[in-house]
């Protein structure tokens, strides 16, 4: 294996590189998800009518794998609804109507932190979630009783359009280097490497600055070829570790926080504010006034677009997140939810998808998979419902960054197939187990 | 507001296309296609033109007939005709070229199941039919002001040496556009540069020719110059092994087919009766294809095995 694993080179369209971000006017109400992490939901602890305050407990931790959740306006509490999630499961939410004052709730300390227990409870009860992904529980990626060798924080940003990243990168520099010599204190972590593409000199310049009397922490600088910010990809780039197939990061010893996840928990050790607000990127080509909004969690996509001057042609495919592995949602009714970084609305011109052909066995799926992949193989693994040759060709594997499809000259819908392949595998290991 | 399209990730795709892809290989045989008429003349020209168009109209019609949706769009058809023109003898009577290019398209190709399904190359498959065809197409046409008798293939057998300038400007005997090296060669840098094709299918095959002859040959270099400028061997290296359907997905498996290849081709040019080392060499590794992609598969990242 090569120095690098392979990808592709994607249009950077980063529109909103370098402005600073812009804090969003409270919307009117906000609803927020008790589930906005992987894991089991949190259980409301208000009811219709209560008055919450910015930064009061609205749904406690759920036993097991959960985080809290905190109102992110001040106001009533208007009712708890089931809402359909952009992932397509549903979970109780809470809508709030503001009265505009925001004003902050008197439960908000500083967190007290003299081991590493408290640092993680600390983590814990900020309501905290990888902010870049798929939203697991931060506080669970300290849980573990492997020791961790290398720290790595994520500021590969390697989606086109998204600069959330970036932009924390270089306004709160201070406040990622505060959480990282914490974590350095209380872990005994020897190595952190703060992984960064190429093409963000601002926040490359800036963070070497502010680490550069911490030996400890390294900046790398790595070329911008997606999808440079998946986790095992990162590791492989910053360490040389290789994450065996079925494990986690832990397992050879590394953690990796996002560095928006990593500058939020330093701010939260210094002001004790948990989780209520997120910097996002608002771009595409139906988006009147593409800018970083920094927006209360639970702002409706609807009110954030109106903020950023509405649309300048019909949306016609609206993305949460990057434009290779977001999520596209049927109305603007969804919310800004913890782990957003980007909302994107696209014009008909950016929403067209080639029509599918016949593949012409190419290979280029298979040649800029970094994982090694062999998608057509998949794909007809999952028609001949042949479950041994999906796990084969690395079905498995596939952590959905889109490449091979990205690349396929004749548009196959390779990744939806691998999905699809991976489900197929999740259910006969089920009826397996259920059968014995 | 109208309704929100909803798809799967991701949401943004390359431009290529298989019709730009073919459009790439189509550009790239330009060169040759007009080294081919300089060389050879009008007749070469006619020849090419009649293998493109019976080979459009064949998958047109082929189509219609078995209900399938029209795919002359994407230019595959086109580039099998223009293959299959530029490997026919200048002199080829055009009934034959159209009746090899029928077969290239029918019996090769859409029987099989059209583009992406064939398991060998149409334009070379029917190359070999029309050699044990038609006896026309053993005797190779030469070049309008000259007055060699013989191949620079079957010079060599003889002992007798081309000048290697001009084998690598073209102008000597052999089919429209496989003599002009240099014609290739800029095609092949374009197909390369352009990302269509991998560098490793023609360098493998070439060098592999190119070592071998030389290890048989006494360690001569002037033997092994004149194995790999001679011939088809420029042409099948650079555009019909490197046919995607009937060769590996991966560079190490396009080293395996490019290595087969070229033993093949030395084996039966020094060795064989038939003056076809290419076209039998490709045809046969088309046919190991399947084997060679499986031992060629990529290593998973993070799994043993």
């Amino acid at each position: 294996m090569g120095r690098f694993l392979k990808g592709v080179r994607l249009p950077h369209r980063k529109n909103t590189a370098g402005s600073v971000a812009v804090k969003m006017t409270v919307p009117e109400s906000v609803i927020i998800p008790t589930k906005m992490h992987i894991g089991a939901p949190a259980i409301p602890t208000v009811k219709k009518g209560d008055y919450v305050k910015v930064g009061s407990l609205i749904a406690d931790a759920d036993n097991g794998l959960s985080v809290s959740v905190y109102s992110s306006v001040s106001g009533t509490v208007d009712e708890i609804t089931e809402l359909l999630m952009s992932d397509g499961t549903t979970a109780p939410a809470i809508r709030i109507k503001s009265d505009g004052q925001q004003t902050v709730s008197e439960d908000i300390t500083v967190p007290v932190v003299g081991d590493k227990v408290e640092l993680v409870k600390a983590i814990k009860e900020s309501g905290l979630v990888g902010l870049g992904g798929a939203g697991f529980p931060t506080y669970a990626k300290f849980s573990m009783d492997r020791k961790i060798d290398d720290l790595i924080i994520n500021g590969a940003e390697c989606e086109p359009y998204i600069t959330s990243d970036s932009l924390i990168m270089t306004e709160f520099a201070n406040d990622i280097l505060y959480a990282i010599e914490t974590l350095i204190k209380y872990f005994d972590i020897e190595n952190v490497v703060i992984g960064i593409e190429n093409n963000k000199q601002a926040a490359i310049e800036i963070l070497k600055n502010v680490t550069s009397s911490n030996e400890k922490i390294n900046i790398n600088v790595l070329p911008s070829i997606y999808p440079q910010g998946g986790e095992k990809v990162l590791i492989y780039h910053t360490t040389g570790k290789v994450v065996p197939e079925g494990k986690l990061p832990i397992d050879v010893g590394c953690v990796v926080l996002n560095s928006s996840t990593t500058a939020f928990i330093g701010k939260y050790l210094k002001t004790g504010m948990p989780l209520v607000e997120k910097t996002v990127t608002v771009d595409g080509g139906a988006v009147k006034e593409p800018k970083n909004v920094i927006a209360p969690i639970g702002t409706t996509l609807h009110d954030l677009f109106e903020f950023t001057g509405g649309f300048k042609s019909e949306p016609a495919k609206v993305l949460y997140g990057g434009p290779m592995m977001g999520i596209s949602v049927p109305d603007l009714s969804f919310p800004v939810i913890k782990n957003t970084n980007a909302i994107l609305a696209f014009n008909e011109a950016e929403t067209v998808i080639p029509k599918t052909t016949a593949c012409i066995r190419c290979g280029a799926c298979i040649n800029v998979c970094p994982f090694g992949i062999d998608p057509p193989a998949i794909a007809r693994g999952l028609k001949n419902e042949d479950m041994d040759a999906m796990i084969e060709a690395g079905a498995t594997l596939c952590m959905e960054c889109g490449c091979c499809s990205y690349v396929c000259p004749t548009s196959r819908p390779l990744v939806a197939n691998n999905r699809l392949a991976k489900q197929a595998l999740r259910e006969h290991a089920k009826k397996e187990k259920e059968g014995k | 507001m109208t309704q929100l399209h909803i798809s799967s990730s991701p949401h943004i795709h390359t431009k290529k296309t298989t019709t730009s892809i073919m459009l790439d290989v189509i550009i790239a045989l330009l060169p040759a296609t007009i080294a081919g008429f300089l060389i050879f003349g009008l007749k070469a020209l006619s020849v090419v033109m009649m293998c493109i168009a019976v080979c459009v109209l064949s998958e047109f019609i082929f189509n219609k007939i078995v209900k399938k949706e029209d795919t002359t769009s994407d230019l595959s058809a086109v580039v099998t005709g223009l293959l299959l023109g530029l490997n026919l003898p200048a002199d080829t009577p055009l009934w034959q070229a159209a009746v090899g290019s029928i077969f290239a398209i029918v019996v090769v190709k859409s029987i099989f199941g059209g583009i992406g399904c064939n398991l060998v190359n149409p334009a070379i498959t029917a190359r070999v039919f029309m050699l044990i065809a038609f006896t026309s197409l053993a005797k190779p046409s030469f070049p309008v002001d000259s007055v060699a008798t013989a191949t620079p293939l079957v010079d060599l057998s003889a002992g007798k040496n081309p000048d290697l300038l001009e084998l690598f400007l073209g102008n000597v005997g052999g089919a429209i556009g496989e003599t002009s090296k240099l014609a290739l060669l800029i095609g092949g840098i374009y197909l390369i540069c352009r990302k269509v094709i991998s560098p490793v299918m023609p360098l493998s095959y070439i060098g592999t020719v190119f070592v071998f002859t030389f290890l048989v040959k006494d360690f001569s270099l002037t033997a092994a110059l004149y194995q790999i400028l001679s011939g088809g061997l420029f042409i099948g290296a650079f555009f019909m092994a490197t046919d995607y359907v009937t060769s590996p997905a991966t560079d190490k498996g396009r080293l395996i087919f490019g290595i087969g290849a070229g033993v093949i081709t030395v084996l039966i040019r020094l060795w064989g009766a038939y003056p076809e080392g290419v076209s039998f060499a490709i045809l046969f590794m088309n046919i190991l294809n399947p084997y060679v992609n499986v031992w060629s598969r990529r290593r998973l990242f993070g799994r043993d095995r």
